[in-house]
């Protein structure tokens, strides 16, 4: 896209697992790892937690992505609830798809507590790409243009309008 | 109950919706005469004359329950949804166009121009080499004529306005309909925003043989002939049991068809599609991405089609993006 509006910020939902991309993030914080401000962390137990009704709601409420972050495949510590975080991952990507939301806006990474680096790194990259694609601003789909409410006041009009066959 | 002859006033209406609505509603079959001793039906553009000045004419509130079926495609629909909101005592949103969209909200995937463009040019069967489109007035020797506004979306009947009670079902199932009416008859109704059908999934009505679910490949329909004790999903059929709202019977999946959701979503689910997917998505017997990809890929072609089948317009995103502004 051309049109890049370079004030754009982007508002980005990250959910992060407690026990390695929360304490990636954290240990990226006391190394004083330098990443992007764009995204809003919330933590949750696992990466398995992470309803795709969570994500869409993000969205319709004014995201421009989300991030989600787990341990590595085969580190989760619920043992393979991270791997269910994956398939849902593709589910979820395979229906925004059809839906017309780009790919870069839902991103899965896995970074462990030692991958500050990395985790900021993946920031910075999704910021980036996201800056590229502008805002979503989600709600805005919804809204009809302005013939809507001129179209209800015709009815009215028209009732009154109307012939009746005189009794 | 209001009416003069101490009987209630029932109306029912459709708004975009196929009429399917009204059909299940004569499915009550005898009980139907029980409910003429009980209700003036006052407005019913499907079975009995009447026209819309008499409802406007009515006092607000005069109405003690109206079933309203369909979404709310165009202004017409969303003016008769306001009219009838505030002539209505009890509104009741009836059938899954009126709750969640249903199939008519599957437009919601395309816009009103795309629309326009297949019903009236595209499609096989049409023939209009004028280009004529619908326009909302068309001015005429005699005066203007008008049609309603087609909008980009449609919306729910909630989404439009304040609505007492959901009675979900593409349609919903006679005996469901029947048990709304007696809780109105006889004025024991539930707390406003309740949705009538089961607290449960349609799974729990379900009698097949259910075991561990651990699915390599999505089947469509038409590929197999399933096994009719075994859960359907077991066998990989996508079965959308697992997170439709029972009150239905389980009536397809006993005819070896897979349910497709047409109860929409249980209580306590925000996003019917996020919560099926979610719970298919823990089914797939793959730990490996690429192979997670394929099988979605290839088992379910159209995801919108199959998950948001029926909940699409009603759902968080409620349409797809627009591309550009018409």
């Amino acid at each position: 896209m051309s049109n890049v509006d370079p004030n754009f910020e982007p508002k980005i939902v990250g959910f992060f697992c407690n026990w390695c991309s929360y304490r990636a993030a954290d240990l990226a914080g006391s190394a004083r790892i330098t990443h992007a401000p764009n995204v809003r962390t919330i933590r949750v137990m696992c990466s398995g937690r992470v309803d795709p009704t969570f994500i869409m709601k993000a969205l319709s409420l004014g995201a421009d992505g989300v991030l989600i972050a787990g341990c590595h495949p085969g580190e989760c510590h619920y043992i393979e609830q991270n791997y269910k975080a994956m398939r849902r991952f593709h589910m979820l990507r395979h229906t925004l798809r059809a839906m017309g939301v780009e790919d870069q806006r839902v991103q899965l990474v896995w970074a462990s507590a030692a991958e500050g680096q990395q985790l900021a790194d993946a920031i910075d990259k999704m910021v980036a790409e996201i800056k590229q694609l502008g805002p979503l601003g989600w709600s805005q789909n919804w809204e009809e243009n302005g013939q809507r409410l001129k179209a209800l006041e015709d009815i009215v009009h028209e009732h009154q309008e109307a012939m009746e066959v005189p009794v | 109950m209001s009416g003069t002859n101490g009987k209630g006033k029932l109306a029912i209406y459709w708004a975009a919706s196929c009429g399917g609505c009204e059909i299940s509603i004569l499915g009550i079959d005898d009980k139907i005469l029980e409910l003429a001793k009980a209700f003036d039906i006052v407005f019913c553009p499907c079975i009995a004359d009447g026209k819309v000045s008499d409802v406007e004419k009515m006092a607000d509130g005069e109405i003690d329950v109206c079933l309203f079926n369909g979404g709310i495609r165009t202004s017409e629909n969303e003016y008769m949804a306001q009219l009838l909101r505030k002539k209505s005592k009890v509104l009741v949103a009836f059938g899954s166009c009126a709750t969640e969209g249903c199939i008519p909200g599957l437009g919601n995937l395309h816009s009103r121009q795309a629309i326009f463009d297949n019903a009236y040019q595209e499609s096989f069967s049409t023939e209009n080499p004028d280009r004529v489109r619908p326009q909302t007035k068309t001015p005429v020797p005699e005066g203007a004529l008008h049609l309603p506004l087609f909008y980009e979306t449609l919306r729910t009947l909630d989404q439009t306005v304040k609505v007492d009670y959901y009675l979900p079902g593409c349609p919903p199932e006679s005996p469901k309909i029947w048990e709304a009416l007696q809780a109105v008859i006889g004025g024991k109704l539930p707390p406003p925003g309740t949705v009538i059908g089961a607290n449960t999934t349609v799974c729990d009505s379900c009698p097949r043989t259910r075991s561990e679910k651990k699915i390599k490949e999505f089947k469509r329909t038409w590929e197999v002939i399933p096994d009719e004790t075994t859960c359907l999903l077991e066998q990989g059929i996508l079965c959308c049991g697992i997170a439709t709202r029972g009150g239905c019977g389980a009536l397809c999946p006993q005819v070896n068809s897979p349910c497709i959701g047409c109860y929409g979503p249980n209580d306590d689910v925000e996003d019917y599609g996020a919560r099926l997917f979610s719970a298919l998505a823990s089914v797939i017997d793959s730990q490996d991405p690429r192979e997670i990809e394929e099988i979605i890929q290839k088992g379910i072609p159209d995801p919108v089609g199959t998950f948001y089948r029926f909940s699409l317009a009603g759902s968080q995103l409620r349409r797809s993006k627009r591309v550009a502004a018409s």
